[in-house]
């Protein structure tokens, strides 16, 4: 039982991720952008965050190297949602700090396979 | 874990039409490629494809591929946004559109123009990049000892994280954890890098080192999926035990998604959906913004009205001496309310018009295809399509206009043979033609077939009863006898005539929507029906009458005339109504007052003032004690707010505030005739 983040612009893709997480008994707080997010996360400190990257405001990305310049999210895992299987998108991810990423379309077996990889 | 992704579908769908809504804003407003602009589309298609990977609408997620990738490159500047471009993207608006609505109410979007629109863009993107798999499928080459039949039993993996390992939140301990599911884990720790002295530790860096054995059945792939975070972050070899090291190919790291267990997307995603398919669409109406525009000039000019009449006002409270000066602003204020109003009347009801080609459009293809089951060569045109009709009205005259044009079809155009041996050119012509004239709308169905039998359709009328031995009638009286249910029903007769059946519906149909229809025809020459309908149902020009206390309004489409009687015109026969001769006809005479029991029957005064009212070719005189004026009134429905009430088509609130009745004449002259029965 962790508490996640999710940060996504989509209702959608946050309603799915959300409901997956919930199922799994793990607390969630969503994020509409990466400025929610960041104001969500210093909100509550959570065990994992997952952020889409494409979004308005700020984008994942930013979120992530925000989050790791916080002392509580410095070692947290940090999971970006990307429809960008190229190496060069998991590069950027990974050059700003996320701990590892997850390719849309995923479906909530594969969520939880690669939340289990990191929340133990 | 079983989920059932159908419960986000609504809100994916939701979103993404939403997303298209912004997508198209946004192109249209595209002036030269504006990055944040670029930007937002890009944001609106990477949503959609990906919402629509994920809730199993694989098709979607292909086709925005293309489109996300295009928009990619011109945000990136690698591709200009010129017109064409922008038109592309605009047709793939709709096309993703079209997919969504299929996704939502079932059914399929057109592949062909799917297809064609998504080569376009391929061909835009100039490297015609195959349309990438929606399911991630790259990275899943052939590792080294890929697990096969002959692959080892094992493997050991020599990883060595670079000191800033964790500082991504990634976790030896954890993966190790995942790797001991995978089979039996031996690991061995490696501290060779662990600093002298404790001011060169810090405790955030990663010094240690392991190598680990792993015995099993693990695929190359499931190990590589494990250090796929890391794999630039450590130095990894991964090799089978007792076999040579091999070094692993580090551009190949396997997708999450890509394991050997993948689960089936869940189809019953796209079906949920088209269970949950929404008919909203019957109640809503696409309007002309122009029409809307026009609109809110006039609600200006009402405003601009108001003030003047309230600066009117305030004026002859300061100054009553200034009275008549005021009046005559008054007046003249009131006027162009007067005129505002009738504007925004107008207006508003335009709102409601939408052009006939709507139903018209239906008819070539019903008329190629009936003229080619019955070898016949017609060519069909259409004028005035573009004529507007209340949508109501319009939505009601589909069958009717079916019915007739199938008729025209069927039995008014002859064969080629037969035109030809009539002198007549082979392909025969029907004209399909609608346009206004005065507050109705006319529709015209004319044929240049065989025309109708007159003396046919009279004697089958007199056969069946439906006209007397001895009564006369004129031609055109005997062409209308075809909407009549005992006649046009009679299959013999639809021979004879040439004309289908189920006219008298046709003609209920129409009547109903509060207009007429008429035929003409001449053997040999072909026919004409002539259906006037009223431009909208909800408004209409009315008579205002005064009988006894009460005002009464009558439409002013069903009055003939009105007239002072003659004394010796009225016919009084015992115990029927009394009739007044007007010309060659007699009509009787209908007491609005005692019919709707306002008053007892009172005998006829000498000079009485009477509506001629006509309805189903019937026509009627009532007697009203005034006339008042004439104008146009709201239509309000009795049997919503009340009951149904014999003899009234609904009510309107007058200038006033009083309700008056509308009348309906034919209901009238059905309860007069009742009565006039009973009373005999």
């Amino acid at each position: 039982m962790a508490k996640v983040l999710v940060v996504d612009d989509s209702a959608s893709m946050r309603q799915m991720v959300a409901f997956t997480l919930k199922q799994a008994g793990h607390e969630v707080v969503e994020g509409r952008d990466g400025k929610d997010g960041l104001s969500k996360a210093q909100g509550a400190k959570a065990d994992l965050v997952i952020t889409d990257v494409n979004m308005p405001t700020m984008d994942g990305l930013q979120l992530t190297r925000e989050l790791r310049k916080l002392g509580d999210y410095k070692f947290t895992p940090i999971l970006v949602l990307t429809t960008e299987a190229g190496p060069e998108k998991k590069q950027e991810g990974k050059a700003a700090g996320a701990t590892g990423w997850l390719v849309k379309p995923f479906d909530p077996d594969q969520l939880m396979n690669t939340v289990n990889r990191v929340l133990r | 874990m079983s989920i059932d992704m159908a419960q986000f579908v609504d809100a994916f769908l939701e979103e993404s039409f939403e997303g298209l809504e912004r997508m198209e804003t946004e192109l249209l407003a595209l002036d030269g490629g504006d990055p944040e602009t670029l930007n937002t589309i890009f944001r609106c298609a990477h949503s959609i494809k990906g919402g629509a990977g994920t809730f199993g609408f694989g098709a979607i997620s292909e086709f925005t591929h293309g489109v996300e990738t295009l928009l990619d490159r011109m945000r990136n500047g690698e591709q200009d946004a010129a017109p064409e471009t922008v038109n592309l993207l605009l047709r793939a608006v709709d096309i993703l559109r079209a997919q969504l609505h299929a996704a939502r109410d079932g059914g399929e979007a057109d592949a062909a123009e799917v297809a064609e629109v998504r080569t376009l863009i391929e061909a835009h993107l100039g490297d015609a990049a195959p349309p990438r798999d929606p399911a991630p499928s790259d990275g899943s080459e052939e590792g080294p000892g890929d697990g096969n039949d002959d692959g080892p039993r094992g493997w050991r993996i020599h990883f060595r994280p670079y000191a800033d390992l964790m500082r991504t939140g990634n976790d030896p301990l954890r993966m190790f954890e995942v790797l001991a599911e995978l089979g039996r884990l031996t690991v061995h720790c490696e501290t060779d890098r662990l600093p002298d002295s404790a001011e060169a530790f810090d405790p955030e860096d990663c010094y240690l080192a392991w190598t680990l054995e792993l015995e099993g059945d693990a695929t190359g792939d499931q190990i590589e999926e494990v250090f796929e975070w890391v794999e630039d972050e450590c130095d990894l070899v991964i090799e089978p035990l007792e076999a040579a090291p091999v070094a692993p190919d580090e551009s190949s790291a396997p997708e999450p998604g890509a394991a050997a267990d993948t689960p089936a997307r869940p189809e019953t995603a796209a079906k949920g959906s088209g269970g949950s398919a929404r008919g909203a669409e019957s109640s809503s109406m696409r309007v002309n913004t122009g029409k809307i525009d026009a609109l809110i000039d006039m609600v200006g000019e009402l405003v601009i009205t108001q003030s003047m009449l309230t600066d009117i006002s305030e004026q002859l409270e300061e100054d009553p001496s200034q009275m008549e000066a005021q009046i005559e602003r008054l007046r003249t204020g009131l006027a162009e309310l007067e005129r505002n109003t009738r504007e925004l009347q107008e207006s508003v009801m335009g709102i409601r018009m939408v052009p006939i080609a709507q139903v018209f459009n239906r008819f070539p293809r019903l008329v190629h295809d009936i003229s080619g089951q019955l070898g016949k060569q017609i060519e069909l045109t259409l004028k005035g399509e573009y004529t507007e009709i209340d949508k109501t009205v319009m939505e009601h005259l589909g069958d009717p206009l079916v019915h007739l044009v199938r008729n025209a079809v069927d039995h008014g155009i002859e064969r080629p043979e037969a035109r030809a041996a009539a002198g007549k050119p082979e392909t025969g012509q029907v004209t399909l033609e609608a346009y206004h004239r005065g507050g109705n709308v006319i529709i015209e169905i004319r044929d240049d077939g065989k025309g109708m039998d007159a003396d046919r359709i009279l004697a089958k009328a007199r056969d069946t009863g439906l006209v007397g031995p001895n009564q006369q009638l004129d031609r055109h009286e005997i062409l209308q006898l075809v909407f009549e249910p005992g006649l046009s029903t009679a299959d013999q007769v639809s021979d004879l005539s040439g004309r289908g059946v189920g006219m008298d519906v046709v003609k209920k149909n129409i009547r109903g929507l509060g207009g007429n229809v008429e035929l003409e025809s001449e053997p040999g020459k072909g026919s004409r029906l002539t259906i006037r309908l009223p431009l909208t149902l909800s408004i209409m020009d009315g008579q205002l009458l005064k009988v006894g206390d009460e005002t009464f309004v009558i439409p002013l489409i069903a009055i003939v005339e009105s007239l002072q009687t003659l004394p010796e015109s009225v016919k009084q026969a015992f115990g029927k109504l009394p009739l007044y001769r007007l010309r060659d006809e007699y009509i009787p005479i209908i007491d609005l007052a005692a019919l709707f029991g306002r008053a007892e029957p009172s005998p006829l005064p000498e000079r009485a003032l009477l509506v001629v009212a006509e309805a189903d070719d019937q026509r009627v005189a009532l007697r009203v004690d005034d006339l008042l004026g004439q104008q146009q009134v709201v239509i309000k429905t009795l049997e919503t707010n009340f009951r149904k009430v014999p003899g009234t088509a609904g009510a309107t609130i007058l200038g006033d505030g009083q309700v008056a009745l509308i009348l309906d004449v034919a209901g009238i002259a059905r309860m007069a005739a009742g009565r006039d029965t009973r009373a005999a």
